[in-house]
């Protein structure tokens, strides 16, 4: 037992020996730095991080005849339409029937106001998109991003009416 | 040295394993600005780019279901594409030219591909393939949802016309690509 034991010892210490002289030996770790840098740069110059937004929209159903029948009309008073104009303006008005409309713009004090006023005088309120030709892109994701700031859930892009382009014809 | 390289190769592990490749895009558009804090879906995707004249380009995410599109719109219009067309239409993330000009533009090594002029895709009522790209993307993965990744100074009328191909096809949840917007909180009314 005790010649094992010394045997193992003996071991131990050959191999201890052995790390202390290998020890001694200097790798050169420039060149692997070289290289963890490199990829560094690399990864961070290709990597995309943030991920684009998505706003998230539902149109209608193509409604068949049948559907269209059945359809509960919404009362006249219930809705405000919002009509992009070109130049980065609104036009707005509530109901249909002469009504009286503004004009304003898409700034926090302009549209977010109204909608935020509207949304209190009127119980129930059906927001009608409208975006004319003449607007853009940019105009019809801004005012679908203010019905999300003001938490307006029943909205709806609309096409624009005959009735509608002759009230803001002579805008 | 040795904290600054334990660092480094942190670093190294930390990017290789978050990133994901910056895709090739054939056109810039420059998407308009909301609130939205919605991701857009990695799989089943596909991206439908407007640049500011209104060209249409295509494109669906994963390889395997680009080979299958492509060799479904072949059949459609009667185009024999060659194992080799399909395999490098499965590598370019979106197109953007009229059907009968996809061999060509398939042809061209990635370099030369950059100098082609894509017109877009047609969407016109009487030649309206972007329809046929929308269905058969359909058809190939019926889990697709549909991206609209449009510039800003984009007219309405152009989104107009895809909102309604996506509608008629019976799309009507899907997406609009945007940047995010700092510095604005929900008003709670």
């Amino acid at each position: 037992m005790i010649e094992r034991k010394s045997d193992i010892f003996n071991a131990e210490v050959t191999a201890r020996d052995h790390r202390q002289k290998k020890d001694v030996v200097d790798i050169d770790m420039n060149p692997m730095v070289d290289l963890a840098f490199l990829l560094l740069t690399f990864f961070m110059l290709t990597t995309t991080f943030n991920q684009p937004q998505a706003m998230e929209i539902v149109m209608p159903v193509q409604p068949d005849k049948e559907a269209v029948e059945k359809e509960q009309p919404i009362k006249e008073s219930r809705t405000l339409s919002i009509m992009l104009a070109g130049e980065d303006k609104i036009h707005w008005f509530r109901g249909i029937t002469d009504p009286e409309v503004k004009t304003t713009s898409y700034s926090g004090e302009g549209i977010r106001k109204v909608l935020l006023e509207m949304d209190r005088d009127i119980t129930d309120m059906v927001v009608l998109i409208k975006p004319t030709d003449d607007s853009n892109y940019k105009n019809l994701v801004d005012i679908l991003d203010e019905m999300q700031i003001t938490s307006i859930e029943r909205y709806a892009i609309v096409k624009v009416s005959k009735s509608d382009r002759e009230l803001i014809a002579n805008l | 040295m040795n904290p600054m390289v334990d660092l480094a190769f942190l670093l190294v592990t930390f990017f290789m394993l978050t990133t994901t490749f910056k895709t090739e895009e054939p056109i810039i558009v420059e998407t308009p600005n909301s609130t939205s804090e919605i991701k857009i879906p990695e799989k089943n995707i596909a991206v439908i780019t407007v640049n500011e004249e209104g060209r249409i380009f295509y494109g669906i995410d994963s390889k395997y279901a680009r080979q299958n599109l492509l060799k479904m719109m072949g059949n459609r219009y009667g185009i024999n594409f060659s194992e080799d067309q399909i395999e490098s239409f499965s590598l370019i993330p979106s197109i953007g030219v009229e059907i009968s000009q996809l061999k060509s533009l398939l042809e061209l090594r990635p370099i030369e591909r950059k100098r082609f002029i894509q017109e877009g895709i047609p969407i016109d009522s009487l030649n309206n393939q972007f329809a046929d790209w929308v269905i058969h993307s359909r058809m190939v993965n019926p889990k697709t949802r549909f991206a609209i990744k449009g510039d800003e100074k984009t007219n309405y009328p152009q989104i107009k016309q895809i909102i309604d191909v996506l509608v008629k096809n019976k799309v009507t949840r899907f997406n609009l690509i945007t940047d995010k917007e700092e510095g604005i909180e929900t008003v709670e009314s």
